[in-house]
């Protein structure tokens, strides 16, 4: 990506936030995406600032701590009970979750 | 006895001056007078705390060996999870949820006989710095009612400084416990990253987030920290090594040649003209204590707010994907044959407030494809640049030290419609959170020309907490006896008694 | 028009992909305590961490850790110095946090391959299939989906939720593009993930069960004309969970790819799903805008190092190659080809095998399993392991037809009473009253006649004088040429004549 691509997207669009907001799971107002779409230029040009100093030569950080190899051993601990599992659920039925007809690929 | 600190409540308990109901319960009076001020609870579990509290004095009167801060109660920010008690994370989303678990901080205050009071409130998902993002409304600033008491963690700070607690649990992922405590004039610590188990805290960062103590005193918070400190089998990011000395730290407070860094990008223009005179005359009395003061530049920390800005968002639009409403929380929506996709996309926009919203979108955008490198990548390069600042310094130095905020608490409102604005009240804590090291914020006095608190951070390398428990205790005793009296006495007066 | 798999095949070369997932028989899930027995009543097998409750973390399990090291060092991949979990944010009911945790450019092992050979009418060929990369994520929860047409989920009202599977630990094994299979694509798409289940059972990581969905495999096909090297728009059948499946599947892909592009249309990149009835297979719901899983490193996990000591521990536990052990022991047993694959087609060869070792005769172990117990196999359509009958059951008949204790008619009353639940050999024969009678008839024949030649010797012994027995017992022994145990003999000849 060179930094050319990087200052033209320093703004997103509407529909780029529609989108987003798509893959976010979020239903969204025309209202609320144009707002969005005004303040992240503010903010993603703010942030953007990271790419000033982030060189080839530099390694990312994913973990604050150089921890390795953190394992549990294969043993077998108690479940909760159904009941537990499903004290939180809007719905339930026959022990299971009930959930709204599902679109989507069958897995 | 509310108004006194938690290592005193211990010892009037332990002589039996006083027993653990009755405290809990002038601390259900005392908050039934001011809570509707402060709004520091979201829940009061009364009928839990006041049993808990009665279990605890029948041990104690059977001559049970009882932890050193058994009996003492506590304010729980809602983002911990803690069995049976609804825990809402200040989000209309959680409405109603209450955990069949409990946070291993929960566990662990459990089983020191810590009696919890109630939940505090908190932005929402700990989605800011003034706890105005909570769906449940505002917590008010017990120094001034009009303003803020800081965030996320408002509710646990001002809890403290209202004397509705002595003690309180706070999380810190880019200043959460130090900044609410700065601006309350209470102690906050934000130990260091995998110090404190973060099984059953709500995530928001995860590579971020830290349950840490809040207290009124240096000391007080030494005692919360080992009592919730440890390494946890259930957090992989748990560390497996014995919990710093903090509280002898806290107790000897000595300085005497140790040297401290003043970071040079932490300070200067931005900063209030108060809030840097009351940071300057702190470094006098460390000096005095006998510290060697050294000014040590952090080139890369002026990148740490936009790196913080990409890295929370991105970890917490995946973090907060499971709040869909198909296993726990509020479902909208459903019903005439309505779909799960729709559900979850209605569900989602009523239970999450702007903030989260506004996060949620910025994570996604810079996690997709295309994008990752520029923003997400370059945001975890710029991590390692903040990390290796601090190695440096620390060759140099045993603690770094900066003003908390680089202002007092400012006006409800005042910076709602600009996030920009609110972002920069975390700019010298966020530095901490990126690196994985300890920080602390103290109060170091009011800011003349406003009157509020203030607040000095400072800065340790990962698992040297005790370092700044030494400093801490040392500023604190020559600030108390500079003040003759502790700076919350000279907060204004809440409710109808004193 | 329909083209027939002889055209398709003059025209176009296939290019596979195959992606195996498998889930790991560790007892307890990937991330947390739950255990991972299959079959439980709903939501029994939860706690917050697979529920995804807020405020759970993950905690890798050290034993699919090292189950993953194993698969890859026995496919010949390199193990990874440092590799790193991530997650895949999507959204779907059936995955509780809404992101799986999986492995993205940092899997475990990378790089390997796995030899196999086919039968054809050209006699046997050999192929090598590169593997490019195994790594581990965790499987997802089950829906049950109500209303509509049942079981299917278009059209139904409404899905329940069972989150038992959620977080078993799957491994998935990705072949890289396999080219220059041309004609034999189905079978060696086939004979690849046969010799996968055989090297994952022999390395007693999984239960590699394809029906119970232990084992399941993604087929990637595409076609390119022969003679260019540009690759052909692929298609991905999902889930095909039987061997005969992945053969037919392929070779159906491969028909409906070259009869579009025959008539000039384009094949889609889609999901695709085989239908075991028609052998053909349907479009997923194809999806308006591409996902973006917008991966990155999972922040609660921390990186898996495994150093040198640790992989080469694990290797020197790697059990011989299915392939050589399989020639081995056709070596040992001395057994024809056409009988090995009998027992290879039939799946009883390590049933056999452990038959052998318990001391059975190889061809009468082989006989009895491939015989009567694979019948009654069919028969009842279960799998032979799953019956009532033992490697150690077998082998004990088998003794006891030796010893001369069980005639092979009887031996097969014993199985029969074996398979009806009626309990061990021993208890059958109890049970059963199963006389064991020895073929005595040919040796009372021969005493018969000597006593009807010495009438009185034969007297003699009747009233008890025993020494006269020896000419009699002389007598039987030459008339059986020296082949009768002389004290058996003694024992009937007294018996025969009232002095026992």
């Amino acid at each position: 990506m060179n930094l050319l691509d990087l200052r033209l997207m320093s703004s997103l669009s509407r529909d780029d936030v529609a989108n987003l907001a798509r893959l976010a799971r979020i239903e969204m107002s025309d209202e609320e995406l144009v707002n969005l779409s005004t303040e992240f230029t503010v903010i993603l040009e703010a942030v953007a600032r990271v790419q000033e100093v982030a060189g080839a030569d530099v390694e990312p950080t994913s973990h604050p701590l150089p921890l390795r190899n953190v394992f549990r051993p294969d043993v077998v601990t108690p479940s909760l009970t159904p009941e537990e599992a499903l004290s939180g659920a809007p719905a339930s039925e026959d022990n299971r979750f009930r959930v709204p007809q599902i679109l989507g690929e069958e897995a | 006895m509310i108004r006194k600190s938690a290592a005193e409540m211990a010892t009037a308990l332990a002589s039996g001056e006083i027993s653990s109901v009755a405290l809990v319960q002038a601390h259900f009076d005392r908050i039934a007078s001011v809570d509707k001020q402060v709004h520091a609870f979201l829940y009061l579990d009364t009928e839990g705390a006041l049993a808990q509290a009665a279990r605890i004095d029948a041990k104690r009167a059977k001559g049970e060996k009882l932890s050193p801060l058994a009996g003492v109660p506590l304010a729980l920010k809602d983002v911990m999870v803690q069995k049976g008690i609804p825990t809402t994370c200040g989000s209309k989303i959680l409405e109603g949820w209450r955990p069949p678990y409990d946070s291993t901080v929960v566990a662990n205050l459990k089983k020191n006989d810590i009696v919890i009071l109630g939940k505090t409130n908190m932005d929402e998902f700990a989605m800011g710095s003034s706890t105005e993002n909570s769906a449940y409304g505002p917590t008010h600033n017990p120094w001034d009612l009009t303003r803020i008491p800081g965030g996320s963690g408002g509710g646990s700070a001002a809890a403290l400084a209202a004397f509705e607690a002595p003690l309180a649990i706070g999380t810190d992922t880019g200043g959460s416990i130090r900044q609410p405590a700065a601006v309350t004039g209470t102690v906050g610590v934000k130990p260091t990253y995998g110090g404190v188990s973060r099984y059953g805290l709500v995530a928001f960062s995860s590579s971020l987030d830290q349950a840490g103590p809040c207290a009124r005193t240096v000391l007080d918070a030494a005692l919360l920290h080992e009592a919730i400190a440890g390494h946890d089998p259930r957090d992989a990011t748990s560390i497996n090594a014995p919990v710093p000395p903090v509280v002898q730290a806290a107790k000897n407070g000595d300085v005497k040649g140790m040297k401290i860094g003043v970071v040079k990008q932490l300070n200067g223009d931005g900063y209030q003209a108060g809030v840097r005179s009351r940071f300057e005359e702190s470094l006098e009395l460390l000096a005095m204590a006998g510290a060697q003061i050294i000014e040590v530049s952090c080139p890369n920390f002026e990148y740490a707010l936009a790196a913080y800005y990409l890295i929370a968002p991105s970890e917490c639009s995946s973090n907060l994907a499971r709040f869909d409403a198909m296993r726990y929380g509020i479902r909208i929506g459903d019903g005439d044959g309505a779909s799960a996709e729709s559900v979850m996309n209605l569900t989602r926009a009523v239970g999450f407030g702007r903030e989260v919203k506004r996060r949620i979108i910025l994570g996604t955008y810079a996690l997709s494809s295309g994008y990752y490198d520029a923003y997400y990548g370059s945001a975890q390069k710029v991590r390692t640049l903040i990390t290796q600042d601090f190695t440096n310094a620390f060759t140099k130095v045993d603690v770094l030290v900066s003003p908390t905020c680089p202002t007092t608490a400012f006006k409800i409102g005042e910076k709602a419609n600009d996030p920009l604005a609110m972002y920069l009240n975390d700019i010298a804590t966020i530095p901490v959170n990126l690196a994985g090291i300890g920080g602390m914020s103290l109060p170091c006095g009011l800011a003349p020309e406003d009157g509020l608190p203030v607040g000095f951070q400072m800065m340790a390398p990962a698992m040297q907490d005790q370092r700044m428990y030494s400093v801490g205790a040392s500023l604190e005793a020559a600030l108390l006896s500079k003040w003759g009296a502790p700076l919350l006495s000279k907060a204004p007066a809440l409710g109808g008694a004193k | 028009m329909s083209l027939t798999y002889d055209d398709v095949i003059l025209k176009y070369e296939p290019v596979l992909g195959l992606e195996v997932h498998v889930e790991l028989n560790t007892h307890s899930k990937m991330f947390c305590g739950c255990s991972t027995i299959f079959g439980g009543e709903p939501n029994t097998q939860t706690c917050p961490v697979c529920l995804g409750m807020p405020g759970a973390l993950p905690v890798v399990n050290e034993k699919a850790i090292e189950s993953t090291i194993l698969i890859g060092l026995a496919l010949n991949c390199s193990i990874a110095p440092f590799s790193r979990f991530a997650r895949k944010n999507y959204f779907y009911p059936d995955m509780p946090k809404n992101f799986q945790i999986s492995q993205f450019d940092e899997p475990i092992c990378v790089n390997g391959f796995v030899d196999i050979e086919i039968e054809t009418d050209e006699g046997n060929k050999k192929f090598r299939i590169e593997i490019e990369r195994v790594h581990m994520e965790e499987d997802t929860g089950k829906s049950l989906h109500v209303g509509g047409v049942t079981g299917r989920i278009h059209g139904a009202d409404y899905s329940l939720l069972d989150y038992n599977r959620a977080g078993i630990p799957l491994v998935e094994i990705v072949t890289k593009i396999v080219p220059g299979t041309g004609k034999y694509a189905p079978e060696v798409a086939k004979a690849y993930v046969a010799e996968i289940r055989d090297i994952l059972r022999s390395l007693k990581v999984s239960d590699v069960k394809m029906e119970q969905g232990s084992l399941r495999c993604d087929a990637n096909v595409s076609l390119r004309i022969i003679g260019s090297d540009v690759l052909g728009t692929r298609s991905e059948t999902k889930n095909v969970n039987s061997l005969r499946s992945i053969e037919r599947a392929v070779r159906g892909e491969m028909i409906r790819h070259a009869e579009l592009l025959n008539n000039g249309q384009r094949v889609v990149q889609e999901t695709r799903h085989f239908q075991e009835d028609t052998g053909l297979t349907r479009s997923g719901r194809s999806k308006e805008q591409a996902e973006d899983y917008r991966y990155f490193p999972e922040p609660d996990l921390v990186p898996v190092a495994p150093d040198a000591a640790w992989i080469e521990k694990l290797r020197t536990t790697l059990p011989e190659r299915p392939s050589i052990h399989r020639k081995r022991l056709q070596e040992q047993w001395a057994v024809p080809d056409k009988e090995m694959a009998a027992m290879i087609n039939a799946d009883v060869l390590d049933i056999v095998e452990a038959t052998v070792v318990l001391g059975a005769d190889p061809t009468k172990a082989r006989s009895w399993w491939l015989g009567e117990i694979s019948r009654v196999a069919n028969e009842r359509e279960v799998a032979i392991v799953d019956l009532e009958i033992t490697p150690s059951d077998v082998a004990e008949i088998v003794a006891l037809v030796k010893a001369g204790d069980l005639t092979d008619k009887l031996a097969r009353q014993v199985i029969e009473g074996i398979l009806n639940g009626e309990g061990k050999p021993a208890e059958v024969i109890a049970k059963r009253g199963i006389k064991v009678v020895n073929d005595n008839s040919a040796l009372m024949a021969a005493i018969e006649k000597a006593c009807a030649a010495q009438p009185e010797t034969a007297e003699k012994v009747r009233s008890g004088h025993l020494p006269a027995a020896g000419a009699l017992i002389g007598a039987v022994m030459k008339a059986t040429g020296g082949q009768a145990d002389a004290a058996k003999v003694r024992e009937l000849l007294l018996a025969h004549l009232g002095q026992s």
